[in-house]
């Protein structure tokens, strides 16, 4: 897509979003922090209504601010309970401006997730149980360098606009003139715009062959062809507004496998338009429970719309024409897709660990200038029931009475709980060679860790390396099963580029020190080693850089075991395990239980 | 809120998880119902729908933990002292579905110190918490996976012993919890702790609806029930009377299901093939089974019962290889399959 078109359709998104920000959940951004973000920003404050309030989220945000509380200092001041309304609140019938949301913690992406579907806070926190209406959109800025980081899958679920602009640069993205009066006009007529069946089984269809499994999508796709209508002074959706929807909903989202196209199920037997209504009770049967016997909520007849409704083919055929050539057909790469978004989740917790407190799990009364934190609520609460009895006993001497009578036992402190995590590492050899020999026994072996590490709630990485380099299969992640998973659809066959899979093992470990969890590496090679650093070929550099990659490894003093997966022990692959410092087992000798007694051993080690 | 949910008929598919909930519903001591699966596949609505198609409950009138008159052995400390002279047939409220939303704090879950009173009358008082109002209800988690570990500890201690003792603040009360934990998630975000697994009674796997034509009944639904929610549900209202209908009958007809020994003995069976850990499963399964039963009309709790929710009640207690649940749904059925065969 070129420059142009794309900010076009950034801009497009913009107004849609305008138009109904709490019913199309928002826009995820994806795009670095410069000129370009800036001036779609400086857009998007342009187009939103003046009285849209729009809130900035601070990361790393606590429950507090975002849900909300007790207010401590009107309730100290006032002598009973008052709630402080958090940001989700606050921002009712407003927009939600969330900066560096690919660091989202998953929980945090959790409670917006929850607003965006219910519309509501619900405060159950500090003794206080509300309820407060929370009709929000929410901007996601994502600034994630790589692949690496994304915002959380669950968030970006329930935002209509996937957006793009990492590729754009300032020249192609003109400021555009703005209509508030026509953009008013589309919010009233957004609630009846009404969208036939032709459009909602055209839609289905077009997120079957993109591969989109999540229904979520496909309902976000329809309400934007219903903004797209209402945009366009219509009430009634046509084929060009869903085929946006598709262009500006689904398309961003293809993912992996699509099913076979469908034998043209509807499109072949579709009724003439004005009697798509009724013959749709026919054509899609509801399958497992039958409709209610006399008005089946989905066919409330709306004939005269439908008269001028698309059909399901007019859809498709303006989908066609307004995709690039060939999306449909050829989909990304298997793996492209599957990672999208969950990728980033499942890190419970590396924000908290970041902080290097743990998270809370409590109170206990203690002194608070042990550098321990202060839990002013739990103190209140602990000191409260005396206070009659206190101020009775100081025997309030006529002039002003204290407000408040505190003693050292109501303190209480803030008791936090680090687990220390660990994550482990695998960097499993997938070249040719390994494949050859014992690639099955490698994938064996590590299963046997994982569920090691499925016990003892251990995150998890995978890099494998094959042909010129090292890749990484999954991020690290408490998802077990995904690692599984990527496990077995990891290919095997190429060279050895044994120091990369190193490299790439050791700088995984650091970023992982850096979050806080302790690394331990589990190295599967059977060390033939072929393709050097910066991809020379040639046996004999490829050792000497494998020897290097190993001496570097061991100078950042990371815990490891290196997995010999050759049929007969080499000598290469032992002087390697010596020189990065690693325990050294060889595989064919090796019984399931002895290997996750000594990757166990290493992890002890590291903690 | 919204005034009008979604109705439970009105949900496309699913069967197995629309299954799992009126099972716990006619049988609460079948224990709780762990719903996982993709995004977006309703598991939040079928489980706030399940709420709004059950019958109302009776209860003690001035109890404020909501006895049941008919079960005076289960009475809390004030309705024993007063049973007697105000037995009575109590009156009517909606079964509580009481939402745990993230990021609850603990004194909210358990109760606690009511800091109102405390403060301006300086007495001290309990402030009955989520649990308190879940009692004879449910108690739904959503993103169960992503609630601090020891929010979860507690709420499966309660839940198993049915009372609530809080001790803090000087403050001791104990009351009666007896509700229905339900818990949903995703497991991409994360995974329960093996060890909570198997303390919810069934565990149910959604996925989104595959083919187109099940797709558009979705959409379809969806988009009526955003449009018009009040109309949506006037329409699905013969539909919901007619389950609630078939849920008050399964009730009455619970405890007199007739469990003939054959049954006893398959369940044993299949248990033992399976290699489940300790008597929950077997005694969940039986439990489920019957109360599918009288969910059918039958007055015979059979073998076509036990295979029928063997999956849902086995499949999160395999323990051999914790990762694989494909494998463990898998293997359960492959046992079932096996032992209808025998």
């Amino acid at each position: 897509m070129t420059t142009a078109a794309a900010w076009a359709d950034a801009m497009l998104a913009i107004r849609l979003f305008a138009i109904a920000p709490c019913a199309l959940g928002g826009i995820a951004l994806r795009a670095a922090a410069g000129p370009v973000r800036e001036r779609w920003l400086a857009e998007l404050r342009t187009v939103l209504p003046a009285t849209t309030r729009l809130r900035r989220m601070p990361p790393g945000i606590d429950d507090a601010r975002l849900l909300g509380g007790l207010d401590l200092v009107a309730t100290l001041a006032c002598g009973r309970p008052r709630v402080e309304r958090g940001l989700l609140a606050e921002a009712d019938l407003g927009v939600v401006l969330v900066p560096m949301a690919e660091r989202l913690p998953p929980g945090t992406a959790a409670r917006l997730s929850l607003a965006l579907d219910t519309g509501e806070v619900a405060l159950e926190r500090d003794g206080l149980a509300r309820r407060f209406p929370a009709r929000i959109g929410v901007i996601a800025l994502d600034e994630g360098a790589d692949g690496d980081e994304r915002l959380a899958a669950g968030l970006a679920d329930r935002l209509a606009f996937p957006l793009d602009l990492t590729a754009l640069s300032l020249a192609g993205t003109e400021r555009e003139p703005h209509d508030p009066r026509a953009l008013a006009a589309a919010g009233d007529i957004f609630p009846r715009v009404v969208a036939g069946e032709g459009v909602i089984t055209g839609l289905c269809e077009a997120a079957l062959r993109l591969g989109i499994v999540a229904p979520r999508a496909t309902l976000l796709a329809l309400r934007v062809a219903r903004a797209l209508a209402a945009l366009a002074g219509r009430e009634t959706v046509a084929a060009a507004d869903a085929a946006g929807a598709v262009r500006l909903v689904l398309a961003p989202r293809a993912g992996p496998a699509a099913p076979p196209a469908t034998p043209p199920p509807a499109a072949d037997t579709e009724p003439p338009p004005d009697q798509a209504e009724a013959g749709a009770g026919a054509e899609t049967p509801p399958p497992p429970p039958p409709p209610p016997d006399d008005a089946s909520p989905e066919t409330t007849p709306d004939l005269d719309q439908l008269a001028t409704s698309a059909t399901a083919e007019q859809v498709l055929a303006a989908v066609e024409a307004a995709l690039p050539a060939g999306l449909l057909a050829r989909l990304r790469p298997a793996d492209n897709g599957a990672r999208r978004g969950p990728s980033a989740a499942g890190r419970a917790g590396t924000l908290h660990c970041a902080r290097q407190r743990g998270r809370a799990i409590g109170v206990e009364s203690g002194d608070p200038r042990a550098g321990r934190r202060l839990s002013l609520i739990e103190t209140l609460r602990a000191a409260a029931p005396w206070q009659r009895l206190r101020a009775a006993a100081v025997g309030a001497p006529g002039g002003k009475r204290q407000r408040l009578f505190l003693t050292r036992d109501d303190f209480r402190v803030i008791r936090f709980h680090q687990p220390r995590q660990s994550t482990t590492i695998f960097a499993v050899d997938a070249s040719g060679s390994a494949a050859l020999h014992r690639l099955a026994e490698a994938k064996g072996a590590v299963e046997c860790l994982l569920a090691d590490c499925y016990v003892r709630r251990d995150q998890v990485a995978l890099i494998a390396f094959r042909g010129r380099e090292a890749e990484i299969l999954l991020p690290p992640t408490g998802a077990l099963a995904r690692a599984r998973r990527s496990l077995a659809a990891c290919p095997g066959g190429g060279a050895t580029p044994l120091a990369a899979g190193i490299d790439a093992a050791r700088q995984l470990a650091e970023a992982e020190r850096r979050r806080g969890r302790t690394p331990v590496l589990v190295l599967l090679t059977d060390g033939r080693a072929n393709i050097g650093r910066g991809g020379a070929t040639g046996r004999g550099v490829a050792e000497a850089d494998a020897l290097a990659a190993a001496r570097a490894l061991r100078a950042i003093r990371l815990a490891a075991l290196l997995v010999d997966t050759a049929p007969r022990p080499q000598p290469l692959t032992e002087r390697l395990a010596g020189e990065m410092g690693a325990a050294y087992l060889a595989l064919p000798h090796v019984e399931p239980e002895r290997l996750s007694a000594a990757a166990r051993a290493v992890g002890a080690g590291a903690r | 809120m919204m005034a009008a949910h979604y109705p439970f008929t009105a949900i496309v598919g699913q069967e197995e998880m629309k299954r799992a909930l009126l099972i716990v519903a006619i049988d609460p001591a079948v224990g709780g119902v762990l719903v996982f699966g993709d995004r977006g596949t309703g598991k939040s609505t079928a489980v706030r729908a399940l709420a709004a198609l059950l019958p109302p409950m009776r209860t003690m009138a001035g109890c404020r933990w909501g006895c049941d008159p008919a079960e005076p052995q289960a009475f809390c400390a004030e309705c024993r002292g007063r049973g007697a002279t105000r037995r009575g047939r109590g009156k009517l409220v909606a079964v509580p579905m009481v939402d745990l939303p993230l990021g609850a704090t603990e004194d909210r879950v358990v109760g606690a110190l009511d800091l109102e009173r405390a403060l301006a009358h300086g007495e001290r008082a309990f402030e009955p918490g989520l649990l308190a109002r879940a009692h004879r209800g449910f108690l739904y988690i959503d993103e169960v996976n992503l609630l601090d570990d020891h929010l979860v500890d507690l709420l499966l201690d309660v839940a198993a012993s049915g009372e609530n003792v809080v001790e803090r603040e000087g403050i001791s009360v104990r009351h009666p919890a007896r509700f229905v934990l339900i818990g949903s998630g995703n497991p991409e975000e994360g995974e329960l702790r093996p060890q909570l697994l198997d303390r919810f009674g069934l565990s149910v796997e959604v996925r989104t609806p595959e083919t187109l034509a099940e797709r558009v009944t979705v959409m379809r639904r969806h988009e009526a029930f955003t449009r018009d929610p009040g109309a949506f549900a006037a329409a699905w209202a013969a539909e919901e009377a007619r389950l609630r209908d078939e849920i008050v009958a399964a009730r009455a007809r619970l405890g007199a299901i007739d469990v003939p020994e054959t049954t006893l003995e398959h369940v044993a069976r299949l248990c033992m093939r399976l290699g489940t850990d300790g008597l929950r499963g077997e005694l969940t399964l039986l439990r489920a089974a019957r109360a599918l039963a009288a969910l059918e009309g039958k007055m015979i709790c059979d073998e076509s019962h036990v295979a029928a929710v063997a999956t849902p009640a086995l499949r999160h207690r395999l323990r051999r290889n914790p990762l694989d649940e494909t494998l463990a749904t898998i293997k359960v059925e492959r046992a079932v399959a096996a032992l209808m065969a025998s």
